[in-house]
């Protein structure tokens, strides 16, 4: 018989590296910073998740693939994954690993700055040119916006940034 | 002082639980006149981002919604889809049809009208969800921090849409202008707490009627008098008020809509 050690919160962050945002396969939940807390009591898990928006369709499905990345463990009790409003989740909380990801996916990184009116400024996710135009505040899922590039004549989405100072 | 769920009085209870049901039957309703709109919108710029808006307030009902089912008043799917008119406490703005017909036949929806609810709206919500981060209670103020962030997007687009038609031609001023008549008429109610309005004042859970009021309108002033527009006046007595359950005809049908998928099989897992 097999017996197993008790279940880290090291483990746990491990495998949530596995799972992705269900539509942006390059950028973990951990990347875009949506995990709050992860707590073990003897082989039980509790991960504690940040909506990224209210609305996201896509928080059922990272709910259930948390879920079952977690019990994949070796030896995991009872596991829980839950999400809290608070603190808010905010585009800041996205790593530099999730930029690298989201670049990848053709998607431009949220910019870390607003200009003194509330307005935005991303470069092209293509070719990297700051020559763009907003198409769209609003993009094909809550969190994305829809711009075109002048130089290499593309349509590129970005991710929105969200700050608690807006 | 705040306070957390553990620790409410049976009084406060019950004037969170009606504030809480003011706000998600307000979202609920103005996400589904929303989403009405979808692959209606002029352009499809306009669509991608009216169902991103709708999208995003049914998200914000939701919560409330869970915010309720925390507090033992139901569960949030049953709360959302299972109430009759009577017991919702939406106001009456949020439930009105879009236009003449219906979606599924020829709907003659009024894009006009659209536009001015969805500003004039999303600015009072604005001005709710800013005085909600500072609510003697907390899971409100909480998830009101969230629900602002949000609303940011919303505000900015709808006020662009609003500036732009009330300065385009005549016949869009005319119609916006008209829109404009239709909601005021139906502002009476936007800002009453309803029956449990000394309670909800008095516990501090968000400010006064007449502080909601006034912020409202200082928060449409700049955008008004830019566009030489009088200001709006708010009906002093709402002819109903969906605060006490009273409403039209149209939130009958709406949720007759609405709940038909979910009616047909309650238990399911969708």
């Amino acid at each position: 018989m097999t017996t197993f050690g008790k279940v880290s919160t090291e483990q746990v962050y491990e495998v949530l590296i596995q799972v992705k945002d269900p539509e942006i396969d390059s950028v973990s939940i951990i990347d875009l910073g949506m995990v709050e807390k992860v707590t073990t009591e003897g082989n039980n898990v509790k991960v504690v998740l940040l909506p990224t928006f209210l609305g996201c369709p896509a928080l059922e499905i990272i709910k259930k693939n948390t879920m079952n990345a977690v019990n994949e463990l070796p030896g995991v009790g009872e596991v829980l994954v839950e999400f809290v409003f608070h603190p808010p989740w905010t585009s800041d909380r996205i790593t530099e690993k999730g930029h690298v990801g989201l670049r990848a996916f053709g998607i431009a990184p949220p910019p870390r700055h607003f200009e003194e009116d509330g307005s935005w400024h991303v470069d092209c996710a293509y070719c990297g040119s700051t020559y763009v135009t907003m198409d769209n505040i609003f993009g094909p899922t809550a969190c994305r916006s829809i711009l075109y590039c002048k130089s290499c004549k593309n349509v590129f989405e970005a991710m929105k940034p969200v700050s608690t100072l807006m | 002082m705040s306070v957390s769920q553990n620790d409410l009085t049976l009084e406060n209870r019950e004037a969170i639980t009606s504030l809480l049901f003011q706000l998600a039957d307000d979202d609920f309703m103005y996400a589904y006149r929303g989403s009405e709109w979808l692959g209606l919108a002029p352009h499809i710029e306009a669509d991608i981002a009216s169902s991103s808006i709708s999208q995003d307030s049914m998200g914000h009902a939701a919560m409330f919604y869970t915010l309720l089912e925390d507090l033992g008043a139901g569960n949030a799917n049953d709360l959302a889809h299972s109430r009759k008119a009577i017991d919702r406490r939406n106001c009456i703005l949020t439930e009105r049809v879009n236009g003449e017909g219906y979606y599924m036949e020829t709907p003659h929806y009024d894009w006009a009208y659209a536009v001015v609810r969805s500003y004039l709206y999303t600015q009072a919500k604005k001005v709710k969800i800013d005085s909600l981060c500072g609510s003697s209670y907390k899971p409100l103020a909480e998830a009101a921090v969230k629900v602002r962030i949000e609303l940011y997007y919303h505000r900015l687009h709808w006020e662009i849409w609003f500036k732009q038609l009330m300065s385009s031609t005549d016949i869009a001023k005319n119609k916006m202008n008209a829109a404009l008549k239709l909601v005021m008429n139906d502002f009476g109610d936007v800002f009453s707490y309803g029956n449990q309005k000394l309670a909800i004042e008095m516990t501090k859970l968000i400010g006064t009627e007449e502080e909601m009021k006034a912020n409202w309108t200082a928060s449409i002033e700049p955008v008004f008098t830019t566009l030489q527009l009088e200001l709006p006046k708010i009906p002093d007595s709402p002819e109903k008020n969906g605060r006490m359950g009273e409403h039209t005809k149209d939130l009958d049908e709406a949720l007759t809509t609405l709940s038909e998928v979910y009616l047909l099989d309650p238990v399911a897992i969708w």
